[in-house]
């Protein structure tokens, strides 16, 4: 299933936070979404999964919804958006309470996600208990308990120190690997966006506008710290953001 | 001139503002003014009208409790606080949850709140009895408003401050509106209502007293009320300590209430 964004423009009141985005999210790629903090990147994903309404504009989905679906559309949030009362089962449950599922079967999907996400010990535990990379796997077992066709990624390892990071990365480039899911990634770190994503957005400080798109085509399983390639690619958007990344930094957030 | 360098230690400038509780200090501090006040009694150092001795007022107690009394006074006061209160809260956390939740419901019931949630209930006395007469229904009333408006208040703030993110979060993976408010806004509302029920149990005490001033027969309010106009002091000091030491209870059960229901806390 495919994601198409036309002539998307969005405004906070007065202030125009996107401008005339046109986009389209190729089924069975990630798509990173990079840009200067305030660009609107947040925004953009929320309107993606209809968290938002946009000012203007269309998003739509092209091709059919496969029947198993539980949540087409399904966030991982940056603050992983745990149930602090929810054991990791019952956080994971939570999202299939709604449906029309046996206790059996969804004992089944719990088991299954969790064993993907290596957290089969951890069932029982709160999440307060658990390390800020093992509450994001949380998240992303109850992301993939839906099934989801697109996985809206919000900075998903920005609370994370970098090397939880790195070892979240490999597990989510694994996973990848396993069911190639379409997944939206928004991030502000060029070093996550070149080693996951299939195409990176560099969208410009606010209002967000699509600067460029740049297409990475090596294999994400095949790809390393170490690669020349990606050190290009990455110090390439480095400096076409240099500029507005500073302007931004020196704006005001209530202005 | 290494050698002749003084190496002096680094001072250590981080210590205090850490209080620690030590039971047996605290039994040690209650036990000594108990032991002070029971000599000065006793010595004649304090005269006895003036403060009975604690000996004095737990043998007015056992008087109470030789005359069978005792029970018609506490049964009569748990009557009315457990059904003033309980209404209180019942209703209370009804109105803040649809303060918190709807916008109707937020703009009509809040300013309304605000306003009455100042005005000492007992001033209000005596429109009860004229709404609700000399009876039951009145004492019930005063204890029911009493904890009502601070119930509404710690409801409504609590089920606002619950983290929007979970909510959003909620409503990204289509749970319906019921999920949301039963498995997302009441379990993290639940802290400050039950430290509201924490403030509410005391009003309820408080106003107890307050609403058996006025025809009652039977109650401890009464019967401090009763002791205080026959200046038997030692009935009062014995009255005013069953009162002290039911709202330990009260407090206790919401203590025990928190950690079972907030375990989740750690």
């Amino acid at each position: 299933m495919d994601l198409i964004v036309e002539n998307l423009f969005h405004n906070y009141g007065d202030l125009p936070v996107l401008d005339d985005i046109n986009l389209t999210l190729p089924s069975g790629q990630v798509v990173c979404v990079v840009g200067p903090s305030g660009c609107g990147k947040s925004t953009l994903l929320r309107l993606l999964g209809g968290l938002e309404q946009p000012t203007r504009g269309t998003i739509g989905l092209a091709g059919e919804v496969s029947g198993n679906s539980l949540n087409p559309l399904t966030y991982v949030f940056q603050d992983f958006a745990l149930l602090p009362w929810r054991s990791v089962e019952r956080n994971i449950s939570l999202v299939l309470e709604d449906h029309p599922l046996s206790g059996q079967q969804r004992e089944e999907i719990i088991a299954d996600v969790l064993a993907r996400t290596k957290l089969l010990d951890f069932r029982k535990a709160l999440p307060r208990q658990l390390s800020g990379g093992m509450r994001q796997r949380v998240a992303i077992a109850r992301a993939l308990a839906v099934r989801p066709e697109v996985l809206l990624l919000d900075e998903p390892l920005s609370a994370l120190d970098s090397q939880t990071r790195e070892l979240l990365m490999d597990d989510l480039i694994d996973l990848w690997t396993r069911e190639q899911f379409t997944a939206v990634y928004v991030t502000h770190n060029l070093n996550e966006a070149v080693r996951l994503g299939h195409q990176v957005v560099v969208l410009s400080r606010r209002p967000g506008k699509i600067r460029e798109i740049v297409e990475i085509s090596s294999k994400l399983g095949a790809r390393s710290v170490t690669d020349v390639d990606l050190i290009e690619i990455q110090q390439y958007l480095w400096h076409s953001m240099r500029d507005e990344a500073a302007a931004a930094d020196l704006e005001l957030t209530d202005a | 001139m290494p050698e002749s360098r003084l190496v002096r230690p680094v001072p250590y400038r981080g210590g205090g503002f850490d209080p620690k509780s030590n039971r047996w200090v605290s039994l040690l501090t209650f036990v000594s003014v108990l032991a002070f006040w029971e000599v000065s009694s006793r010595s004649g150092w304090v005269s006895e009208l003036f403060l009975p001795a604690p000996s004095s007022a737990a043998m007015a107690l056992v008087e109470l409790y030789n005359s069978g009394q005792l029970m018609l006074h506490i049964s009569a006061s748990m009557q009315r606080l457990s059904i003033g209160w309980s209404l209180g809260i019942i209703f209370g956390i009804v109105f803040g949850f649809s303060a918190g939740l709807f916008s109707l419901a937020r703009a009509g019931v809040v300013p309304l709140v605000s306003a009455v949630f100042p005005i000492p209930k007992i001033a209000l006395l005596p429109l009860f009895i004229i709404w609700f007469g000399i009876g039951e229904e009145s004492k019930v009333a005063t204890i029911f408003f009493g904890t009502f408006f601070p119930t509404v208040i710690s409801t409504f703030g609590g089920v606002d401050s619950v983290d929007r993110g979970l909510i959003r979060m909620g409503q990204s993976f289509n749970l319906n509106w019921f999920s949301i408010v039963l498995k997302i806004i009441l379990p993290g509302a639940l802290p400050a209502i039950l430290s509201g029920m924490r403030i509410s149990a005391a009003i309820a005490i408080i106003l107890l007293v307050a609403a058996e001033m006025i025809g009652a027969e039977f109650g401890i309010g009464a019967y401090v009320l009763l002791a205080g106009n026959l200046m038997a002091t030692d009935q009062l000091i014995a009255g005013v300590s069953m009162l002290s030491i039911l709202g330990l209870i009260f407090a206790w059960l919401v203590g025990q209430a928190e950690r079972y229901l907030l375990r989740w806390r750690g």
